[in-house]
């Protein structure tokens, strides 16, 4: 009924690539939310979330993105967002949350930023 | 409300019914004349709704009642969706959005519905639970816009 939420994991010029495919809605968040801890348990200096395949995101997936940059903060990483989409982008636009992220415009971009 | 709702929907709290609740919202207000960015902020305000009444409502319970009622306005053109529940009700005047600079998950719920709706208000229900009525109108931009057919497939 629902469409099955997909995260694939990849390492990219030295970043660590996390892509999630899928709505993230309050029914998978935390699948999302599971995998990025999974990652920054290994410290990579660099985590990306390649959103490109998210087509919808509630606050349930904002919150997830919000602990992954406390935590990268924490850990001194790099988060970067890249392939944000319109409804993505105006979600974070109507929490105020746009600015606190880095977001590359390409998953290279991502790699440098 | 002085007439019955064009489409009524019982649905259990379940957040695997979230995906098929936006699209059917998405295809109504799309009908209706609403524009891309506005269909997906109602269907953002709905699924918000829906997911604090599983959450906050039912615990997370999976087989709690939510009724979903939908009136078209026709005078300015827009829809009027009451939410239903028979979970734990609250006060309304505790239902705030919380302080956007406090930069912290969770919580963005409330101040998402209230920021893209024309009009939200939080009730108890008699006999128990909680009632959400949210209107959204059309902005004149898309009134301009929408064709008088589209409007009249959901005249009751």
């Amino acid at each position: 009924m629902t469409q099955e939420l997909t995260i694939a994991q990849s390492s990219v010029a030295g970043a660590t690539v996390l892509r999630p495919g899928g709505d993230i809605d309050m029914s998978c968040a935390p699948s999302v939310r599971k995998a990025v801890a999974a990652v920054m348990r290994d410290r990579p200096a660099r985590l990306v979330l390649d959103l490109s395949a998210v087509m919808y995101m509630d606050s349930s997936g904002i919150a997830t993105l919000v602990e992954a940059l406390q935590q990268s903060m924490r850990n001194k990483m790099k988060f970067v967002l890249v392939g944000v989409n319109p409804q993505v982008r105006s979600a974070l636009e109507i929490t105020k949350l746009l600015s606190m992220f880095t977001i590359a415009a390409t998953l290279e971009d991502a790699t440098k930023k | 409300m002085d007439r019955e709702p064009c489409i009524s929907v019982r649905l259990f709290s379940d957040p695997k019914l979230l995906a098929p609740i936006r699209a059917f919202i998405d295809a109504l207000s799309k009908n209706i004349g609403f524009s891309e960015k506005s269909r997906g902020l109602l269907a953002l305000a709905v699924d918000e709704a829906l997911a604090n009444v599983i959450r906050h409502g039912y615990s997370e319970r999976t087989d709690g009642l939510i009724w979903l009622n939908i009136w078209r306005l026709s005078d300015p053109l827009g829809l009027r969706i009451v939410l239903e529940d028979l979970g734990r009700s609250v006060d309304p005047s505790l239902i705030k959005g919380r302080d956007l600079a406090d930069i912290r998950p969770g919580g963005l719920g409330v101040h998402i519905i209230k920021e893209t709706m024309t009009e939200s208000k939080w009730e108890a229900r008699p006999g128990g639970g909680m009632r959400l009525t949210l209107v959204k109108l059309l902005a004149p931009e898309e009134r301009e816009s929408s064709s008088p057919s589209q409007s009249e497939n959901y005249t009751p």
